[in-house]
Formats: C-alpha cells, sequence, structure tokens
C-alpha cells in the first residue's frame, strides 16, 4: 500500500513537472524579441510573459513610481531636441516606451524648468527611461536563456 | 505639486535605482536582495559622503 501511495505521489510531481516544462516551452516558443519589445513599452510586461511575475511587479512599481514622482514634480518631458544635452534627454525619455508617449499626449509635466525640484523630477523621468530599457534587456536575456 | 527635500530625493532615488540593479544584474532571489542593498547604501553613502566634501570645501 505504501508502495502504491508512493508511486502516486511521484506521478503527481511528475505531471506537475510535465506542467511546468510544458508553460515554459509555450513561453520559449515565438517570436524572440517579444518580451524585450514588450518590456520597453510597458514596465515589467517582459518579465510577466515570462511568467516572472514578482521580478515583473517589483520592476514594474520601481519604473512607474520613478516616472510619477517625475512627472509629479514637474519635471521635464523632452519633445523636440535640437541641443546634444536635450537630444541624451529625449533618448532617455524615450526608454519609458508608453508612458512617454501617453505623457506626451496628455501634455504631463512641464515645458521649462523652473524650480530646483523639477530638476531632479527631468532626471527622474530620464533615469526611470534608461532603467526600463535595463529591464527589457534583462527579459530578453531571460528569454534567450542567457540568464535564468 | 511634490516637493521633496534634496536628501529624500536622494533615497527615492537610491530606493528605485537599487530595486532594478538588483532584479536585473544578478540570478537568485537572496543575490538579488543583497546586491539591491549594497546598490541602496552606496548611492545613499556616497550622497551624504560628497556633501560632506562639498561643505568642507565650501567653507
Amino acid at each position: 500500500m505504501a508502495t502504491t501511495g508512493n508511486t502516486n505521489g511521484t506521478a503527481g510531481l511528475d505531471s506537475k513537472q510535465g506542467s511546468k516544462q510544458a508553460a515554459k516551452q509555450g513561453v520559449q516558443e515565438g517570436f524572440v524579441y517579444l518580451p524585450l519589445i514588450a518590456g520597453w513599452l510597458v514596465p515589467g510586461a517582459g518579465h510577466f510573459l515570462l511568467r516572472k511575475w514578482w521580478r515583473g511587479a517589483l520592476l514594474a512599481t520601481a519604473i512607474v513610481g520613478m516616472f510619477s514622482m517625475g512627472i509629479a514634480m514637474q519635471g521635464r518631458v523632452y519633445g523636440g531636441a535640437s541641443e546634444i544635452l536635450e537630444i541624451l534627454g529625449l533618448v532617455g525619455d524615450l526608454g519609458n516606451g508608453l508612458l512617454y508617449f501617453v505623457s506626451r499626449i496628455l501634455g504631463l509635466g512641464a515645458d521649462q524648468v523652473q524650480v530646483t525640484t523639477a530638476d531632479y523630477g527631468s532626471h527622474f523621468i530620464v533615469v526611470a527611461g534608461l532603467l526600463n530599457v535595463i529591464a527589457a534587456v534583462d527579459a530578453h536575456n531571460l528569454r534567450t536563456g542567457r540568464k535564468s | 505639486m511634490f516637493k521633496p527635500s534634496h536628501f529624500a530625493a536622494v533615497v527615492l532615488f537610491a530606493l528605485f535605482a537599487s530595486v532594478v540593479f538588483g532584479i536585473t544584474q544578478r540570478e537568485t532571489p537572496k543575490l538579488m536582495i543583497r546586491y539591491g542593498i549594497y546598490c541602496f547604501v552606496l548611492f545613499t553613502g556616497s550622497a551624504v559622503a560628497l556633501s560632506w566634501v562639498m561643505f568642507l570645501i565650501a567653507r
């Protein structure tokens, strides 16, 4: 009887591992760059696609939180850029993906930095974009198996 | 409008950046937490140290 119980337990474990493996394989199939692109457009989405729920949630909270605080501090969201420093700021802002485009459409943030906290805010927005790029590349590395 | 003090801004910046660095630069949860804390301490510690250096230079 004990042997039968053990066999059933092993079979249950095997089926659980099998379904996990199948889910992992399902994630591994498809477009290789999908986690990278999804992670760029929506912070944490690349990790969610790979079923890394906690990592995705923490990354999304950190990046969206940083971006929101930058906006709340009346930081500058770069639009057109002519000088080199503005171009670099724009590149950093673009790292935020949809957050950047939505904030531009809604006219969030300030056009000109007028107070010290707005300067902090501008840097928060740029750094949130750069951190989002790092997170998206991390999702890509997970997808390709370079990282576990 | 959200108006944090300079130190509060440093702490918030360090917190968010450390979370992302910890998750993306290490593989296991234990190492992620350790590296995140390490980055947070370095960010805030270096800001405080540099502030003291600038204060002493300005005197």
